[in-house]
């Protein structure tokens, strides 16, 4: 059986490639998601914050002897401090002003801190390998599954709607929404409004540099790796409608499987294939298949 | 009155100042180096580039014999219209005379067009493309390092020969891709083999898996890479993890570099065959240079593309030397009358469609035990003879040739 030509057991392949894409675009997504709907900060450094998750794993591993699994828990919380310090010594001056600011100033943070790897590392990038336990992979008559994907799809599900539950299900999630809709109230109930502001931009940067370790096997540990990663994200985000948590993780999946699908077909349109949809969907739908409408 | 005097003062000490390079235009020869200082293939040329021009310029002697020899540097992002806008800057506003490296065959052409334009000089070192001695051939430019055919004819014909002779191909969607695709093909139909699928992607890529599924779909013996730098070193990294060696298919790397290689690390790359015109470690010349090459470049030995951007700057010189100018064409005309001697390609010569003529080399990458720790990479499998390693003159259609 074919469709347009291709076999379907080939496509079976490609769908399963566009989801696993589609985790990296998700959890990023999701990352910018979190600290744009709480914190109306553009978070340009994403990329950058990326690619330090993979770095921090690259050390943990040369320096201490740490494999990929304490990596996992590691690269989050150093990455995720320097978020914390990043917004308590710069971004929080710039809240009361307007979005271009923390735009621009997270973009530059993103170029220092690309500069600095690159000139320190240079760009053909660092070897990283899989831990023991994911190597090797299944046939699955249709295609073969390196482990390693697999557990990347699955372990990015997990963190995305865990993420998705904490929010928009408990206690706290309700906390963060309320104080991002009315912090003075909020405060005035006795909850420690900027504490939290700051640790939930420590928490969005900590998905980044998650997405980081779990990227490290798969590409190079690159200074530029998320430099590239970074416009496409922006473009999901967009998609799905900004500040949307749920939309970031229903489009990051969706556009990985659109992408796939388009490098069989065409090939040569893969990497605008999701501006053209970007376009579409601006036109049609300004704030987003998934956004609140302004 | 006082002005006409001051204009003719002016004159006389420009006068005095100026015989010493009469013909040097303002004095200085200008040498920009034009790459990618910041992307995919900065490791690769970028800033060893200028490195190896520098060395280059102090080996020449420039500083005593009195020569002022100046270097500048551009990043053209690997995009045509930024390498365009930087060389009509350089030639017109800060008479650089002659721009040296530039990866990037879509940047090569642009910038091949505007040097005879400006009637100004080219050497490309890093470029591949072969139409630059082919269709695109100028008086105003040379080859130097390697190019689409040579890599093809090297890497394509030993491939085939060893049984490999189906080819699928994963090919960056520009010009270099294209070109060297196309020389590689009619390198395996001429030795009997068969292309069996392709497929073009963005360049650059960094998730090859949808590539690589199709490429194990077609089951060809070879998945032939006509694609350079971060590119090739995923497609690679990540075929390892999708069983591609596993299941009985082999990876040809049509264009890979040194630093490629110490990226993906021997355990991934060992067994890879290769085509190249330098390698530190070939004899006590290259040694010696690439030693003093890693003193200043971050313990880094030197890519065939840099090595060839020293080559090149070095017998620059000696042509403007000889000529005792710096005029673009002219001095391309002597770089081609005079032989080439240097530590990175020993004795060689340039030909009149501007292609320089070495040996290549087909090298395999050691397995992780023969290798005595980093950087020790390649053996030689073998010497391809200087006049066997290029696209023969009369097939390259270039205009400058007489038929």
């Amino acid at each position: 059986m074919t469709v347009f030509g291709i076999p379907t057991q080939a496509l079976f392949g490609q769908l399963l490639i566009g989801l696993i894409n589609g985790a990296f675009y998700a959890m990023l997504s999701l990352g910018l998601s979190v600290i744009f709907g709480l914190l109306n900060i553009i978070n340009f450094a994403h990329g950058a914050q990326y690619m330090m998750g993979a770095f921090v794993a690259y050390f943990a591993l040369q320096w201490a002897g740490l494999g990929y699994w304490p990596s996992l828990l590691i690269a989050p919380v150093v990455v995720g401090l320097f978020g914390v310090l990043l917004e308590r010594t710069m971004l929080k001056r710039l809240y009361h002003l307007d979005h271009l600011y923390g735009l621009l100033l997270t973009f530059g943070v993103a170029l220092v801190v690309q500069g600095v790897f690159r000139n320190e590392f240079g760009s053909s990038g660092l070897p990283y390998t899989a831990p023991p336990q994911l190597t090797g992979g299944y046939n699955l008559g249709f295609m073969f599954l390196p482990t390693y994907r697999g557990w990347v799809v699955v372990f990015s599900l997990v963190v995305c709607l865990g993420t998705w539950y904490v929010i928009e299900r408990t206690k706290l999630g309700a906390y963060l929404r309320a104080a991002t809709e009315n912090p003075t109230l909020v405060q005035a109930f006795g909850i420690n409004v900027p504490r939290m502001i700051t640790l939930t931009y420590g928490f969005g940067v900590a998905l980044a540099a998650l997405a980081g370790v779990l990227a490290a096997p798969i590409y190079q540990v690159n200074p530029l790796m998320g430099a590239d990663l970074i416009i496409v994200v922006f473009a999901v985000v967009v998609i799905g409608g900004l500040g949307s948590i749920l939309g970031s993780i229903v489009t990051g999946f969706g556009l990985g499987v659109i992408e796939g699908f388009t490098k069989v077909f065409y090939p040569e349109a893969s990497n605008i294939v999701i501006f053209v949809i970007m376009a579409l969907v601006l036109l049609v739908r300004p704030s987003g298949l998934f956004g609140r409408t302004a | 009155m006082t002005a006409t005097r001051v204009l003719v003062l002016a004159a006389a000490l420009l006068a005095a100042a100026v015989p010493a390079h009469a013909q040097i235009s303002d004095g200085v020869i200008k040498i920009g180096i034009m790459n990618d200082q910041s992307g995919t293939y900065a490791d690769l040329a970028g800033p060893g580039s200028v490195v190896a021009a520098r060395m280059a310029i102090e080996d020449f002697g420039a500083a005593k014999k009195n020569m002022k020899v100046e270097v500048l540097v551009a990043d053209h992002q690997n995009k045509p219209d930024v390498g365009s806008s930087i060389a009509r800057q350089w030639f017109d506003a800060d008479h650089v005379d002659v721009i040296v490296d530039v990866p990037t065959s879509s940047v090569v052409l642009a910038v091949n067009q505007i040097a005879r334009e400006k009637n100004k000089a080219l050497i490309v070192s890093t470029g591949a493309t072969s139409d630059l001695t082919g269709p695109q051939c100028s008086p105003n430019a040379i080859h130097w390092t390697y190019d689409t055919w040579s890599l093809a004819n090297g890497t394509g014909s030993a491939v085939v020969k060893t049984g490999g002779d189906t080819w699928f191909f994963l090919t960056a969607d520009y010009k270099f891709g294209h070109d060297l695709e196309r020389d590689t093909e009619a390198v395996v139909v001429k030795n009997g083999g068969k292309v069996v699928g392709k497929v073009r992607h963005p360049f650059p890529t960094a998730d090859f898996s949808s590539f690589l599924l199709q490429a194990q779909a077609s089951k060809a013996k070879v998945i032939g890479l006509a694609n350079a730098g971060a590119d090739t070193t995923n497609a690679i990294k990540q075929g390892a993890e999708f069983g591609i060696v596993k299941g009985g298919q082999q990876f040809a790397g049509l264009l890979v570099f040194l630093t490629d290689v110490h990226a993906l690390g021997l355990e991934k790359a060992q067994g890879l065959l290769l085509t190249e015109s330098f390698y530190w470690d070939l004899n006590d010349r290259t040694r010696a240079f690439s030693t003093k090459f890693a003193e200043r470049h971050r313990q880094a030995r030197p890519t065939m593309a840099q090595a060839g951007v020293y080559s090149a700057v070095l017998h620059y010189l000696k042509a403007v030397e000889a000529l005792k100018s710096d005029d673009g064409p002219k001095v391309i005309a002597k770089m081609k009358e005079l032989p080439t001697d240097d530590p990175v390609f020993g004795k060689g010569s340039v030909r009149a469609d501007g292609r320089k003529i070495h040996p290549m080399y087909l090298f395999e990458v050691k397995k992780p035990s023969e290798s005595k720790g980093p950087w020790d990479y390649y053996k030689v499998r073998a010497t391809i003879p200087a006049e066997q390693a290029f696209r023969p003159m009369d097939q390259g259609n270039c205009p400058l040739v007489k038929k």
